[in-house]
């Protein structure tokens, strides 16, 4: 009988891919919408992209004041000390990520002189004036941050399912809406 | 409208006024034409850099008012220049065939206080409405400044038709603000 998995919280676990959801559509979204012509299809586009994005703003600071009362729960053992942190290293660095791109859009906004509707519903301050000049760099800046979550989410997918299929281990199923609990 | 006909009533304008305070001279560099909207919902700005604008304002005689403004629509600055091309194109100002939006006055209400309301034509792309732009005189040292506004609906001209009739991207109400600084000129007094 194997050893009952202890899981993430059920918050956890649905905030997690609740996220990633998120940014699986928002993503190729960004980079479709960056190639059209303008119409109003494309400005429609660009607010969903905004409201996505800002959604998955709040949606990590929901997350990361859960995590402060609720530690992740611990790595199998066989998984090597060395790769338990750059684990953690990378969460860190995806939730910062998850945190900066949305303010690099919302900075971008700002600059290029269009405010933030949040829904259409709620109008976010400009954070910065309008400035063409600083409305381009952040655009490129956003790219950037943007490719790398890619290449980042890219490694933390690709270990996931290592975990999962060569090592055989009960990493990924931590984060699984499915299955039997530990204990609760 | 004829050239005769144009320059008659300024010319009887002039002719008549032998008044001190007449504003008359627009101070080109420091007045300004924007206009505001929204497009999902986002307040947008935007100017048009050319315009030419003659006016001949005197408080005492308000009545007796006259402002003629001539917007040059292709040199309109949304901040992007994609818009630029798009709203200067065919299903919107078709700049082409229609260069330029004019507001013709007729008359002027006074409001009460330093207020007043300009009554005109407004012209653009081919098309002429009555419009009530309600303003703001102030007097500044040797100028005179007038803020006022009044808001159109494009749809009204055919502007941004086609796909861009849509009104839940590009909204239909347009609110056009003028800024414009007259000094008197001492040449007519
Ligand atoms: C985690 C959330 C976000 C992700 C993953 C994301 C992703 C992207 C991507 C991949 C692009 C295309 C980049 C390119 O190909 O040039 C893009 C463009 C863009 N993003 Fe985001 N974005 C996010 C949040 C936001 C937010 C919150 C805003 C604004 C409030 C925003 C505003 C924009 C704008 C305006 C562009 C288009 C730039 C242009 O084409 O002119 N983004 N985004
Ligand atoms: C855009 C997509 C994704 C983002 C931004 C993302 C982000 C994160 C973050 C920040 C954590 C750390 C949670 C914590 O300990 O506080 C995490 C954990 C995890 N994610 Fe993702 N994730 C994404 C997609 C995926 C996908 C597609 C998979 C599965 C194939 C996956 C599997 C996991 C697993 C198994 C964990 C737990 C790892 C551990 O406890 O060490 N994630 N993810």
């Amino acid at each position: 009988m194997s050893p009952a998995i202890v899981r993430y919280t059920r918050t956890s676990i649905a905030l997690h891919w609740l996220t990633a959801l998120l940014v699986i559509v928002t993503f190729p979204l960004g980079v479709y919408m960056h190639g059209l012509a303008l119409s109003p299809f494309k400005l429609q586009l660009v607010s969903y992209h905004k409201w996505v994005g800002v959604t998955i703003f709040l949606l990590t600071v929901a997350r990361l004041t859960w995590r402060i009362g609720h530690a992740p729960p611990p790595l199998p053992d066989s998984i090597p000390v060395w790769q338990q942190r750059a684990a953690q290293g990378l969460h860190h660095i995806l939730y910062a990520l998850l945190l900066v791109i949305p303010v690099s859009g919302w900075l971008m906004s700002s600059a290029k002189g269009v405010p933030v509707v949040y829904l259409g519903l709620v109008q976010l301050p400009d954070l910065v004036g309008k400035d063409k000049a600083l409305g381009d760099m952040l655009e490129e800046v956003h790219k950037v941050l943007n490719f790398g979550l890619l290449a980042l989410v890219g490694m933390h997918v690709a270990a996931a399912l290592k975990h999962h299929f060569l090592d055989k281990d009960t990493t990924l199923l931590r984060m699984l809406p499915f299955g039997k609990r530990d204990g609760s | 409208m004829s050239p005769v006909l144009y320059f008659l009533p300024w010319f009887l304008l002039l002719a008549s006024s032998a008044h001190a305070l007449e504003f008359n001279e627009v101070q080109a560099g420091k007045s300004t034409i924007t206009f505001a909207y929204k497009q999902m919902n986002v307040p947008m700005e935007g100017k048009f850099t050319r315009f030419s604008a003659r006016i001949a304002f005197d408080p005492e005689r308000s009545n007796a008012a006259q402002a003629r403004i001539e917007v040059d629509l292709a040199s309109i600055d949304t901040g992007f220049s994609e818009s630029d091309d798009e709203v200067a194109g065919k299903l919107w100002f078709n700049a082409k065939a229609f260069p330029a939006a004019q507001f013709v006055s007729y008359g002027v209400r006074v409001l009460g206080g330093n207020r007043y309301e300009a009554l005109g034509k407004f012209s653009i792309k081919g098309k002429s409405m009555d419009v009530s732009a309600p303003f703001t005189f102030r007097q500044e040292g040797a100028v005179a400044v007038f803020d006022g506004s009044f808001t159109l609906k494009r749809l009204d001209y055919a502007i941004g038709e086609g796909i861009w009739s849509d009104l839940a991207t590009v909204a239909n109400e347009v609110q056009v603000k003028f800024h414009i600084v007259a000094a008197s000129s001492p040449a007519k007094k």
